[in-house]
């Protein structure tokens, strides 16, 4: 890049300079995002001002609208935080779509077998706890191989989303097949002491996940865990020579990060679906990683992004109905924010000097 | 002949089609890694060549137009990647996710409004254009008993994947510049002293490798599909391919034999002899999965360096950390 006859060249910042450029860049590269988008829906033969004011409208315009908004938003929202925990020790975790899976199935067994009989709270409970347990487990075995042999985490976490998703299909058609639904191969419906209660007229999981926002943000931020699972992210070697135990750390964190992911599946089964479909996650996975970078691993902007992805996604399903927009278009518009918002991280990183101004520029700054 | 035999051909000739999209995706991605990217944007890049293959081939009833458009949408793909990932040093995982995201919303997205722009609301391609793509029988060839009719009386895209995968061995094996990539996936700081230009020889492969994608996309609208639009067609394909680089351990060869077994697996559940009768179908498509995920820990465990993904995969290089 620092060739001597090329016009541009670039160099590392080496402080790091004000977190508000950080985040003045992001909210940058949104709106940049929003007007191409609107450079989208204008190519179409449609005025963008009124597209994004129904898609909003649609969004969070009537209190359904709203309830179904954040009915979509918990699912994501815990899982972010899940993936983000794992993302700050830099474990490429693209595994939650299956841990959420396996949380899912093992709220689900307590729920079709073990819910008669006991009261409402202690169900609901034991199938946190067993999501927790089992998403978390499912996520120490990427873990253990990866902290013992290096075994490359972002690709096992990955195959290991499938293993989970077909395990689900086989008890669908299998041995949990719900023998009343005339052949069909689904499983039953959760009776109502293993569904989640209302409040406001959404599942209580939204409560849960913003409780979650303020215990993962102050876990890592202010416990000494927390502490130690971002040093293994910045420089294992340094953690290890400051007498961490790096394995212990890694698969620690691993089972706290899938645990999450898997008690979002328990909240999505129990609270939205009332049962376990191959379709529980619905690459709610894969989404929380795009959240969980938009917002740069932090807790709090996490909500703000998650909020913003769900609006999209809502309010794509009633554009569509108004002016008959594809509702991939939500896609496409995530996948442009999230290009925008990587290439400005480069700005972030790094500055770009252009030849002839560099001496009257660097100059004229004091520092 | 006996029955058993003929059964067996069968299912062989079933197994070669359904891994062929997966052998297209997995040698695209063998080749970004090979430049030390990981880009699991393999789906997204499959369903841009998808659906621009499918709009050549439905708007110029072209098979050649339909090949070039399904490698220039891969490769578009490609070369947001590279943008982002080589210059620009983003996150490779994260990008290639959103590349994932972002070209499964565009080609549902076109799709859409193709179909509904047509006025029986579906979209299908002629069927001398599919006619033109999918008999191919080589004179002679064709002829040969048993393995004729399976190898070479057959679509565009088994010819063209097969001819790939050749192609891609001997250039990565036996060609200074093949050798040179391999140098770059390996160690882009060595390869940089050494005088290669890493910067380009990572765009070129990223965008070749990104095309190829987009060719298995386009084996997917017009063979899986039959040359009609259907929302959503390439599903998971994506990641299976970027599982077959690692059971391929980043062979072009072994990704021959790694999609037939792949395509096996995927076709099994319809061909299962009478004592697999007990297995139900979806373990049946989960052992993919889970055959990758064992092979992943094995070779993490033996490493044997041939046999393992290039070094720098995943690491952005950048001049001044060296």
């Amino acid at each position: 890049m620092a060739k001597g006859n090329m016009p541009i060249h670039v160099t590392k910042r080496l402080d790091d300079e004000s977190r508000m450029r950080a985040v003045l860049l992001r909210i940058a590269a949104v709106i940049l995002a929003i007007a191409v988008g609107g450079l989208f829906f204008a190519a179409l033969g449609f005025n963008p001002f009124e597209v994004y004011g129904e898609l909003i409208k649609g969004a969070v315009g009537t209190t359904m609208a709203r309830r179904m908004t954040v009915r979509l938003c918990v699912p994501l929202l815990i899982t972010s935080l899940a993936v983000g925990l794992a993302f700050k020790m830099r474990f490429w975790n693209i595994g939650a779509e299956g841990q959420i899976g396996i949380g899912a199935i093992a709220a689900s067994y307590i729920a079709l077998f073990h819910s008669e009989g006991m009261p409402k709270v202690v169900v609901l409970i034991l199938m946190a706890v067993a999501a927790f347990v089992a998403g978390g487990l499912y996520g120490v075995i990427p873990a253990y191989f990866k902290s013992k042999f290096g075994t490359n985490e972002t690709l096992f976490t990955l195959m290991l989303n499938y293993v989970a998703f077909y395990t689900i299909q086989a008890l669908a058609q299998g041995t949990w097949k719900d023998p009343t639904a005339w052949g069909f191969p689904k499983i039953a419906r959760f009776s109502s002491n293993a569904q989640l209660p209302m409040v406001l007229g959404v599942h209580v999981g939204w409560i849960v996940a913003l409780a979650l926002v303020l215990l993962v943000y102050l876990y890592m931020n202010k416990t000494k865990q927390g502490y130690e699972l971002s040093v293994v992210g910045e420089n294992e070697n340094t953690a290890r020579y400051a007498g961490m135990n790096v394995r212990k750390i890694v698969i620690r964190t691993m089972f706290i990060s899938a645990g999450l992911a898997g008690l979002a599946g328990m909240l999505q089964a129990s609270g939205a679906d009332k049962t376990l479909t191959e379709s529980i996650a619905n690459n709610v996975g894969f989404t929380a990683i795009t959240v969980a970078w938009l917002a740069n691993l932090n807790p709090g902007a996490m909500v703000i992004v998650t909020a913003l992805f769900c609006i999209l996604t809502k309010g794509s399903d009633t554009i569509q109905s108004v002016y008959n927009i594809s509702p991939a278009a939500a896609e496409v518009f995530q996948g442009i924010i999230l290009f925008f918002v990587l290439g400005s991280e480069f700005f972030i990183r790094y500055k770009v000097h252009f030849a002839g101004f560099i001496s009257k520029k660097e100059g004229g700054k004091v520092k | 002949m006996s029955d058993g035999f003929a059964y067996f051909l069968s299912f062989l000739a079933a197994a070669i089609p359904a891994g062929m999209p997966l052998l297209l995706g997995t040698l695209g991605e063998i080749l970004t890694e090979k430049s030390g990217n990981l880009n699991l944007g393999v789906s997204g890049m499959m369903y841009m060549g998808a659906i621009f293959g499918f709009m050549g081939g439905y708007y110029l009833d072209s098979a050649i137009a339909m090949l070039l458009f399904a490698f220039l949408g891969g490769a578009l793909g490609a070369l947001l990647y590279a943008i982002l990932t080589v210059t620009l040093k983003a996150n490779q995982n994260v990008t290639g996710l959103t590349l994932t995201i972002f070209g499964t919303g565009l080609a549902n997205f076109i799709g859409e409004n193709i179909m509904l722009n047509s006025p029986s609301m579906t979209a299908k391609v002629s069927d001398e254009l599919m006619a033109r793509i999918t008999n191919i029988g080589i004179p002679v060839l064709k002829n040969i008993p048993v393995i004729g009719n399976m190898l070479f009386n057959t679509n565009i895209f088994v010819y063209l994947g097969i001819g790939i995968a050749v192609v891609m061995g001997i250039y990565l094996n036996r060609t200074r510049m093949g050798l040179n990539l391999r140098a770059i996936g390996e160690n882009p700081g060595a390869a940089d002293a050494a005088g290669i230009n890493v910067t380009r020889y990572k765009y070129a492969h990223i965008l070749i490798g990104g095309g190829i994608c987009g060719l298995g996309g386009a084996y997917v609208s017009f063979i899986t599909c039959s040359g009609m639009w259907i929302q959503d067609c390439v599903g998971g394909l994506g990641w299976i391919a970027v599982a077959l680089v690692i059971f391929a351990s980043w062979s072009p060869y072994r990704a021959l034999l790694g999609s037939l077994v792949f395509g096996a697996l995927s076709v099994v559940q319809f061909y299962k002899p009478a004592f697999m009768r007990g297995i139900s179908d979806p373990l049946f498509s989960m052992m993919p999965f889970l055959v990758t995920a064992i092979v992943l820990v094995i070779t993490s465990i033996r490493m044997r360096p041939e046999r393992m993904q290039p070094k720098s995969c995943g690491l952005n290089y950048d001049r001044e950390d060296r």
